[in-house]
């Protein structure tokens, strides 16, 4: 079967609708890669074995509450369950399934207040939040292209391809103030603008998915729970830049994807959504899935078509753009997963639809992977300009250890560590940029008091000097030294010149690497420094981690209340640290001591602790 | 001068005129903003970032990277830029293998220079993480990856200007390195060893493979009568090691510095380039007299950068390439058959030394096919820059030294001889014999072919080409230096684009006066002062055709007899094989190797690998293991068969099967291993 006109496709539409409307009841399985870890494989088997007549069963992309996984939803009643095992689902079917009463003990609970919430509207989680790219995921089998079309699907690639010039597609992209959510946040229709207008009869367009920030999985879960939408977003953004040809570049880490990604390609081809004359016009595109090795690096433009190629991937100065000379030299056109997925619905909806959501300069919504020690870890997607308040508390339920807020590290390794006193900044891209940090591609980690932010600092750069590609000298050996002079601090050998030289190293590499991993790169120690020096100073002079997490200031001791003189530590201490007499009180030379903590590990009566 | 064409720079006006990027025009106002990693015959680079300036509005930019537009102002020497050149020298020293005073490039590196200009004397930093290992595998090159900055010259001078790609980076950040495939030796992959990479190397990361000890040793040793041979290429760069401006050429001063330095004799390779020419050319002649086509077009094998090239990748021109051996071989072969009895001497007495521009001619020197009871014909190799180190080694003021005449009775050439140093120089003297024995009646000069100028071989163009007729007979030349531009030249003959007679290849951009061993720089400017300086030279002969050599003539009648006859077949000529283009080394998959196994081998280089060769292995391996027959089939996994476009590649008992699927594994088990085992 093939669809070769905008009828056809509404007529399908209808049809797949109906399809769906004839079960009485859906199932849906989180089958992302969160809930999949934490066997919802074996849930959704469950279902399908025990399933009733009307009741259709099938997997869907990520609901985004991972933290509660395997999630279950069941439509049209509108009922999430959390932490679903497979020896639940006999309950829920028979309950649910068949008599529509819902499982209380099943449904989200609030950790404090312990009201029980029914569905996802309800729940704190969901109800500050604005789903626009990951409004299908969850709600629809993402192998499953019938249901993407039931949901409207492909709609918006045929208004551009039939009813729009690629001038008008672009001018209405420009018009809804679209901003690349890769980080950088350069406006998506100036992108198109110049790679339709350059020279050359033939264009790639190119979908980057090599999402690779520690603690970020927005774009993972897009191509997981909707991948059609971002073929769609391709197909748009194709037809306005003159492209017959596209890839998704998808680091082979993300095999799910990869997969689902495939999958979806083979299906449009199929219903001639890819393809020759696509909706009987002359327009056509076809894509490749592209795997990627998992260098971060490759996430940079530049060096992600190098990739593409066969090249190492390494980035290369611009000028020459990629919108003039890109993949094999030829006018291309590089946008992130979320912001390809945002495409189709300002093509359906319009571009002042768009404007009413989030902020004048960043209008619309952003998704942003919130992680760390807040109470509910997951997927979001927010208003552009929410602040990092309502992220963090509404949304996030606030610290999850009972500590205190203390910082948001947000942009990635890239981005910034912000302090308690900037939670009201809002979470756009000019704000952000004022205190240091980026939205990036949207990695959020909550840190509490019990936080070190020089081994936070630390941790970041031992990730980006080990992924930086190693070609401009700023990063490659910026970053090493930078990571040398923090692992001096974190183990109290370094000196306030240290702290002046990591300042200026810092700065240097900011400013003169050669792509964005070396230019954002020193920006978790920048604002570190900006916002925690105290601790720097604290590690370094006083010799001490405020936070009590750096072993290094850190001492094991015995406590001779405690102590029954057994001896078993001193015969487990590799280093023989530990010294006394058979039933008298023990102790250890702190110059001796490793800190391994063998002795505290072998001691039966809880006497040895590290203070 | 409109406006709108200028660019401010540091405050005065500068006007653009055709500058790729802003750092040409930087430099053009006089400006020598630093840099390592950039370099005018190669693409940008833009990693080192020492040549960062400040763009009004736009920030601190590599001006490298940059095009000049109409109206930028540029400042290039700012706190902001100083601190980042500084740092960026301290961060390459803290990973550099600081032993200056003991390093061969020390007064001559750019890092130490820099480092000095810069005013870096306190490097805050920790040291390098681990000592690498040298690459002492070639004779011509040595790779110390301690001293190497990354700036990538050597992995772009070999990929784009020689289209080899032997060097490329591998690993990531700071552990990235630059190596050869499988982190290999040089002497073990496919490196022809032209030397351009260490011509082009700001440190010492890649250097010439010295061979002065060995030459001294020599020198000093009383029973030693040594020979000396200088190429043309030598005497028109030697002067710039001593302060000269490229292009001063005194040959008398390179013999008189040979012989104070304690050489006792010294001749010149011009003289048996003329007597190439005259093999050569005999070649040539009867090549296109023989009719057979199939061994045209003959191409040039004095370049031995090019003959590994052929070997490595072009095998089926083998039988192309003219059989002469190159100048410096057939002095070789001289100076142990013809030169001792002329100087009344023992052969074994003599020890040849060459003198040479490039770094390719000390493995020429090394080939087997000119060694004999275990003796090079050459003993040893030195470059220009070695003979300069030597120079000054000895004390030798070069400038007070006066000018002595090459030793005879091979030490007399004819114009010829000497252009052998410039790209399209054997062509030329090529064609001043052939159309002199061809067209003996026609007068010397313009608007005859018969001539002593060929204008249209020389230039400084990748590739030319030319047409003549001679004899009756059209003949056509291509001359092309650089092994990038080879490669065009061998494509179009393959695809039958073009057909030619002859064809001239040198590997190094110019020619051999562009050679890996000349004096640094190297780059477009200097050569073509080289260049000029060997033509001046020719102009001054009065002998400019090789075969009007009379010690040449001399050299026939008493000892070779005819040109490409038995004698100096025996002597002058040779023949070259395929070569392996990278040792590869096989995976042993099963126990103990028994006699009379069936050998398989399935390649998992990349190209088989990629194309499924792993799921061949182990399809195969399932077979062999379910007709538990593993003792009786040596299956193993190897590298390269260098059969990469037909991959993947399995080989039976030495016998290669290309394109498998894993569709044929079945098929291939029973008819290639099964059938044997029954016949055995």
């Amino acid at each position: 079967m093939a669809i070769t006109s905008r009828e056809e496709l509404n007529a399908c539409a209808d049809q797949f609708r109906k399809e769906l409307a004839s079960k009485k009841k859906r199932v849906l399985v989180c089958a992302g890669t969160g809930c999949l870890a934490n066997g919802s494989a074996k849930v959704l088997q469950e279902f399908e074995r025990l399933s009733v007549d009307a009741v259709g069963v099938t997997k869907s992309g990520c609901h985004g509450f991972c933290e509660a996984g395997p999630l279950v939803r069941i439509e049209p009643d509108h009922i999430l369950y959390v932490h679903v095992k497979p020896e639940d689902v006999e309950e829920i079917v028979e309950k649910t399934l068949k008599l529509g009463e819902p499982v209380e003990r099943l449904l989200y609970h609030h950790p404090v207040t312990g009201k029980a919430y029914l569905g996802e509207g309800d729940i704190p989680f969901y109800k500050s939040q604005t789903r626009v790219a990951l409004a299908n995921c969850g709600a629809i089998d993402p192998d499953d292209i019938r249901e993407y079309i039931a949901l409207g699907g492909y709609k918006a690639l045929a208004r551009a391809v039939v009813d729009l010039t690629p001038e008008e597609i672009i001018e209405e992209i420009l018009e809804s103030g679209l901003r690349g959510r890769g980080g950088g946040g350069f406006p998506t229709g100036r992108k198109w603008m110049f790679a339709q207008t350059a020279e050359g009869s033939e264009k790639y367009i190119v979908c980057n998915g090599d999402e690779g920030d520690p603690g970020a999985f927005m774009d993972r879960s897009v191509m997981e729970g909707d991948p059609h939408r971002v073929i769609e977003g391709l197909a748009i953004a194709a037809r306005a830049i003159g492209a017959s040809h596209g890839y998704v570049y998808v680091r082979a880490e993300y095999p799910l994807a990869v997969a689902r990604l495939q999958n979806a390609v083979k299906q449009a081809r199929e219903l001639g959504l890819l393809g020759e004359g696509i909706f009987g016009t002359e327009f056509a595109f076809d894509v490749t899935i592209k795997e990627g090795a998992g260098a971060f690096v490759c996430g940079e433009e530049t060096a992600l078509l190098a990739s593409i190629e066969g090249k190492r991937g390494m980035p290369r100065p611009r000028p020459p753009f990629p919108a003039h000379e890109g993949l094999y030299g030829k006018p291309t056109v590089i946008n992130n997963v979320e912001t390809l997925a945002t495409v189709p619905p300002i093509m359906l909806h319009g571009p002042s639809w768009f404007r009413s959501i989030g902020g004048e300069t960043s209008p619309g919504t952003k998704t942003f992977a919130i992680t760390g020690q807040v109470a509910n870890t997951g997927l979001i997607e927010v208003p552009m300009g929410a602040t990092l308040r309502e992220v963090v508390f509404d949304i996030g339920g606030g610290v999850r250890t009972g500590r205190a807020f203390k910082a948001a590290q947000i942009g990635g390794p890239s981005g910034g560590c912000l302090p308690a006193e900037l939670l009201d900044t809002p979470l756009e891209y000019d704000a952000l940029a004022k205190v240091g940090a980026m939205v990036g591609s949207g990695g959020l980690v909550i840190m509490d008091e019990g936080t070190c932010m020089v081994e936070v600092a630390r941790f970041f750069m031992k990730f980006t000097q080990h992924e930086s590609c190693g070609k401009c000298v700023p990063c490659r050996e910026g970053t090493k030294r930078m990571l040398e002079i923090l692992e001096k601090i974190v183990a109290g050998r370094a000196t306030m010149e240290d702290l002046d030289n990591l300042e200026e190293i810092a700065w240097v590499v900011k400013e003169s690497s050669l792509c964005g991993l070396g230019k954002t790169a020193p920006n978790p120690v920048l604002t570190t420094l900006r916002y925690f020096r105290d601790e720097y100073v604290a590690h370094i002079v006083d010799k001490e981690c405020p936070a009590g997490v750096c072993v290094a200031f850190k001492h094991y001791s015995i406590d001779p209340e405690l102590c029954k003189g057994c001896g078993k530590c001193k015969r487990s201490c590799p280093a023989g640290a530990i010294s006394g007499e058979v039933k008298n009180p023990h102790v250890i030379d702190v110059d001796k001591c490793i800190k391994c903590g063998a002795c505290a590990g072998n001691c039966p009566f809880g006497a040895i602790s590290l203070r | 001068m409109s406006a709108q064409q200028m660019v401010t720079i540091d405050g005065l006006a500068v006007p653009i005129e055709g500058e790729r990027n802003l750092l040409e025009l930087i430099r053009k106002a006089g400006i020598d903003l630093p840099t390592f990693c950039y370099h005018s015959e190669l693409s940008v680079y833009g990693a080192c970032r020492m040549c960062v300036v400040e763009i009004e509005n736009r920030g601190v930019v590599a001006s490298c990277t940059v095009p000049p537009q109409p109206g930028m102002v540029v400042t290039t020497n700012t706190e902001k830029l100083r601190t980042i050149r500084r740092t960026i020298i301290e961060l390459l020293l803290a990973n550099h293998d600081r032993d200056c005073t003991t390093c061969s490039k020390n007064g001559a590196c750019m890092l130490q220079d820099l480092a000095r200009r810069f005013g870096v004397t306190n490097v805050r930093f920790g040291q390098a993480d681990e000592r690498r290992r040298l690459d002492r595998s070639t004779p011509a090159i040595v790779r110390d990856p301690n001293k190497c900055i990354l700036c990538g010259d050597c992995v772009r001078v070999c990929g784009e200007v020689q289209g080899i790609g032997v060097l490329d980076f591998a690993y990531r950040g700071s552990y990235s390195m630059v190596t050869p495939a499988f982190g290999k030796e040089l002497a073990d992959v496919d490196c022809v060893q032209c030397g351009q990479c260490a011509s082009v190397c700001p440190t010492a990361a890649i250097t010439i493979h010295s061979s002065t000890d060995e030459v001294w040793k020599a020198i000093h040793d009383k029973n030693k009568t040594v020979v000396a041979q200088v190429a043309p290429a030598v005497r028109v760069a030697l002067g710039e090691e001593f302060g000269h401006a490229p292009g001063w050429a005194e040959p008398g001063k390179v013999v008189a510095a040979l012989k104070k330095i304690g050489f006792d004799l010294v001749f010149d390779t011009s003289f048996t380039a003329d007597l190439t020419v005259v093999e050569e050319t005999a070649e040539f002649l009867e090549r296109i007299s023989s009719g057979n086509e199939g061994r045209l077009p003959q191409f040039t094998s004095c370049c031995p950068a090019w003959v590994k090239y052929v070997e490595q990748y072009h095998p089926e021109y083998l039988s192309n390439l003219s059989s002469c051996r190159s100048p410096q071989q057939m002095f070789g072969a001289l100076a142990r058959t013809y030169l001792p009895a002329q100087l009344r001497v023992e052969p074994e007495e003599i020890y040849v030394v060459s003198v040479m521009p490039c770094t390719a001619k000390k493995f020429e020197a090394t080939r087997n096919e000119f060694v004999s009871d275990g003796r090079p014909d050459v003993d040893a190799v030195i470059t220009t820059q070695e003979l300069a180190r030597m120079i000054r080694e000895a004390g030798v003021r070069f400038d007070d030294l006066p000018v002595e005449p090459f030793d005879l009775p091979m030490g007399m050439a004819t114009g010829a001889g000497m252009i052998f140093g410039n790209t399209g120089g054997v062509a030329e003297a090529v064609l001043r014999a052939a159309s002199d024995i061809l067209e003996p009646n026609k007068a010397v000069g313009a608007g005859s072919n018969r001539r002593i100028v060929f204008d249209e071989v020389r230039g400084v163009d990748g590739v030319r080409e030319a047409s003549l007729t001679l004899g009756g007979r059209e003949v056509r030349l291509a001359v092309a230096h650089s092994l990038g531009a080879a490669a065009q030249v061998l494509e179009r003959i393959k695809s039958g684009e073009a057909e030619y007679d002859l064809v001239e290849i040198m590997a190094c951009p110019g020619g051999c006066i562009g050679g890996a061993g000349q004096p640094n720089p190297s780059h477009l400017e200097v050569r073509k002062k080289r260049s000029k300086a060997l033509y001046d030279v020719d102009t001054m002969q009065m002998l400019r055709r090789a075969h009007d050599n009379p010690f040449v003539k001399q050299l026939y009648d008493k000892f070779l007899g005819e040109p490409c006859g038995e004698t100096s077949h025996e002597l002058l000529h040779t023949d070259y094989g395929e070569r392996r283009r990278i040792k590869g080394e096989t995976i042993k998959l099963s126990s103990e190797e028994v006699a009379g196994q069936i050998d398989v081998g399935v390649c998992v280089g990349t190209c088989c690998y990629l194309n499924g060769s792993y799921d061949l292995l182990k399809g195969l391996m399932e077979k062999v293991n379910k007709a538990g027959i593993e003792d009786k089939v040596n299956l193993h996994a190897t590298f390269c068969f260098e059969n990469c476009e037909h991959s993947p590649n399995i080989q039976i008992d030495g016998g290669i099967i290309s394109g498998v699927s894993e569709d044929d594994i079945e098929r291939i088990f029973r008819e290639e291993i099964m059938s044997r085992l029954e016949e055995q």
